[in-house]
């Protein structure tokens, strides 16, 4: 069984139908790039997933292992290992990192059954989790994200993955904004936590991140619509030859 | 989704008064109604000298020639919306009747001791482990003050309204309506006419209080007003942080709270004022709840004195209250600290008034409001640069949050420059709870209810950590209560 099965996704907002048949299958512990222009769809499509309310779907299901997702509450889907790193990382100014982190730990564990995790070895986890992306330590008493850089609110993403190890983590343009350095820091995060029971959608306007997190399948998106699907090398083709070939390809289609 | 953001936060602003009970005590009460009788019966009871009497009697005057003309009275610049209470249907005085005074705590009613339990403020316990000096005011009377030896031998005198009036009766005509005096606005005179008791504190030149004074106060008896003055004076150099709490258990009649606090700092002295206010605030439909009128006001009077208002506002259907400080002497400072939040059918008028008088002085103003249900919340500050204020500064900063759609949420700040060396500055935001803010703690696995609280908390942060640790715990417990409900 798949991890991720999603047949004929249809969602829209305002009356604007945004999505238009998404198709999409991620085994576990796979990665899956999604690639496209810009308005084609790709959050929109990753909000749907983690259950944004502005999005009505209008058609087609979502079976997350072997679970009707979209009949769960946003946070249900978190609690049941769905993570989204935020292409805009939401400021909560007053609330700590470390509050922030502990609650939502706390009720994932409680989700499993299991007892909160002792102030030590929460921080322990806390200072490993920091470390994997080069995030300073002393941001887990800051506000989250309140006046962090712009790198740093991505770095804060992928550690929060790390600290909450989902089983399907959707990352929504983690890349854009980051100078090479950052990026590789951020792919090194990600690669460290690929696992066979962890599966990846990579959403990305930019070939250069699929060079570190070697992606096991491409997609484009265009239009609301995976129109083309291949392996690593159909993103460097896409890189070659644009976006604009595609979107042609799509509206002949 | 069987819940959606909206309804929530519509449940949790339906989530009821936790306070609200009422004690069986015996009581002393005086007929309903106010004369002339009236205010010359709470004065005898009381044993009064003459001149506080007559003190009274000019105020009670004073309020009924005010009364007499309504239209002008009352304030109608407040943003709410209310029925003027009756004031002949007020019981201006009820006193628990089995003994007056108490010299220790066994001698306390019993009920009375669980009642404060209940409070969460377990005397016994307090003495012992807190070091806090209580003074609690159940209805009219001043029931029981711990530490008052303790801290007699430093020379503060900590003390009800009542008893100073007869152990230190010098202090209290010296400054009693120094700072509001009972021409100062409708309530005030009422207040100077019929008030009953209230607390006394006097800090002597250069002594740094070493321990957090509080007060409890809880309205009881049906159909009382509860008109307490509270009196605190601070000695040049000297150092107090006061707290005061209040509470009232549920009744379909709006009662009338209608204190006065004036504070008096000195050169070099420090005053710190901190509240929790919990009255009730009536139920969902609007009925019942405590009016809050409030006059509140602190004179620096010496240089480089400082007093700052910190307050946690969430009871009483009808709040309208403005800690204030007169910025005298030169170099002194003024703060206020507010977080208040309403639900249900609630309306807050409440802000500050920063009056700069002397040269370099400084106030700073950080307001929050969070509004629930249907009620509404405004923000109303003055900030005034008198002329001889040289380089005076201000800073404003008025946040509102907005929970759900039906509530309301308003600023009104005045600003009168009379020294063009003034920096004045001001800033306002109004929010809606973010959508973008829920939906990201959703997506970390957090509930709805949690994330709300994590959300608000964070929003009064700054606020709450203003306050004096203990008090700040039970200000977020609070806080929690007041935005739970249950998630459907
Ligand atoms: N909240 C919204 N309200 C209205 N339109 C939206 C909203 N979010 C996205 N859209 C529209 O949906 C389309 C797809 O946007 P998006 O999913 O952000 O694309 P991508 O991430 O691929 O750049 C765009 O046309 C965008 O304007
Ligand atoms: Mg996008």
């Amino acid at each position: 069984m798949a991890l991720l099965e999603i047949n004929n996704l249809h969602a829209r907002i305002e009356e604007q139908n945004i999505l238009k048949g998404v198709d999409l299958t991620v085994g576990a512990g796979e990665v899956h790039a999604i690639m496209g222009p810009n308005g084609s769809g790709k959050s929109t499509f990753a909000a749907v997933l983690a259950g944004r309310e502005e999005f009505e779907v209008t058609d087609g299901d979502v079976l997350y292992e072997g679970n009707d997702l979209l009949d769960m509450e946003p946070d249900e889907r978190a609690l049941e290992g769905v993570f989204l790193a935020f292409q805009y990382p939401v400021e909560l100014p007053g609330v700590s990192m470390n509050n922030f982190l502990r609650q939502a730990l706390n009720q994932q564990r409680e989700h499993r059954g299991e007892e909160p995790l002792p102030a030590g070895a929460f921080l322990k986890r806390m200072r490993e989790c920091a470390a994997l992306v080069s995030l300073d330590p002393q941001l887990m008493s800051r506000s989250v994200n309140d006046g962090f850089s712009g790198g740093e609110k991505k770095r804060n993403e992928i550690f929060q993955l790390a600290m909450l190890e989902p089983r399907l983590a959707i990352l929504d343009e983690t890349d854009s904004g980051l100078d090479i350095d950052a990026l590789r820091i951020v792919a090194d995060g990600v690669n460290a936590l690929r696992r066979s029971d962890r599966s990846f959608v990579v959403i990305t306007h930019y070939q250069r991140l699929l060079n570190y997190i070697v992606p096991d399948v491409v997609h484009v998106m265009a239009d609301g619509r995976i129109v083309r699907s291949g392996d690593k090398s159909l993103a460097l083709e896409l890189e070659e030859k644009g976006y604009d070939w595609i979107r042609e390809e799509a509206v002949a289609a | 989704m069987p819940t959606t953001e909206t309804e929530f936060l519509h449940e949790v602003a339906a989530s009821e008064y936790k306070y609200g009970w009422e004690t069986n005590v015996e009581a002393d009460t005086i007929p309903k109604g106010l004369d002339e009788e009236v205010i010359r019966l709470i004065s005898a009871k009381k044993e009064e000298p003459r001149w506080l009497l007559e003190w009274r009697l000019r105020a009670w005057r004073h309020w009924e020639k005010l009364a007499a003309n309504p239209s002008e009275a009352y304030p109608r610049w407040p943003h709410l919306t209310y029925t003027e209470p009756d004031f002949r249907n007020i019981t201006y005085y009820s006193s628990p009747s089995k003994k007056p005074r108490y010299e220790s705590l066994d001698e306390v009613d019993p009920k009375l001791l669980e009642t404060f339990e209940r409070l969460g403020i377990p005397l016994a316990e307090q003495e012992k482990l807190a070091g806090v000096a209580v003074d609690v005011v159940l209805d009219s009377v001043s029931v029981h003050t711990t530490f008052k030896e303790e801290l007699a031998e430093l020379g503060i005198i900590f003390c009800s309204f009542g008893d100073a009036v007869q152990e230190h009766p010098e202090l209290v005509q010296k400054y009693m309506g120094s700072v509001v005096p009972y021409t100062d606005n409708f309530y005030a005179a009422l207040n100077a006419a019929v008030f009953s008791d209230g607390s006394f504190c006097y800090i002597p030149k250069g002594v740094r209080c070493p321990m957090e004074l509080s007060t409890y106060f809880r309205i009881n008896q049906a159909g009382t007003g509860q008109f307490e003055r509270t009196l605190i004076i601070a000695e040049e150099g000297s150092y107090v942080s006061y707290l005061e709490g209040c509470t009232a258990p549920m009744r379909d009649e709006n009662q009338l709270h209608a204190a006065v606090v004036e504070i008096v700092a000195e050169a070099n002295a420090e005053v710190k004022y901190s509240t929790i206010q919990n009255w009730y605030p009536g139920d969902n439909e609007g009925r019942g709840g405590v009016y809050n009128f409030v006059t509140k006001r602190g004179i620096c009077k010496g240089d480089r004195a400082k007093i700052s208002w910190t307050q946690l506002e969430t009871g009483s259907a009808i709040t309208w209250k403005y800690p204030s400080v007169i910025l005298k002497g030169d170099g002194s400072v003024g703060e206020f600290y507010s977080v208040a939040f309403t639900k249900g059918q609630q309306q807050a008028d409440t802000g500050t008034k920063m009056v700069h008088v002397g040269k370099n002085t400084k106030s700073t103003i950080i307001s929050k409001g969070i509004s629930g249900g249907r009620s509404n919340n405004s923000y109303r500050g003055l900030v005034k640069i008198n002329k001889g204020a040289e380089r005076a500064r201000n800073f404003s900063q008025c946040d509102s949050m907005l929970l759900g759609d039906r509530c309301g949420a308003h600023t009104f700040p005045y600003i009168e420059i009379k020294n063009p060396s003034a920096q004045v500055e001001h800033e306002a935001t109004t929010s809606k709870i973010g959508e973008d803010q829920l939906f990201y703690c959703f997506q970390r696995g957090i509930g709805e209810e949690a994330a709300i609280k994590l959300i608000v908390n964070g929003f009064c942060k700054e606020i709450l950590a203003k306050l004096p640790m203990e008090f700040a715990v039970e200000a977020q417990k609070l806080l929690d209560i007041e935005l739970e409900g249950s998630v459907g």
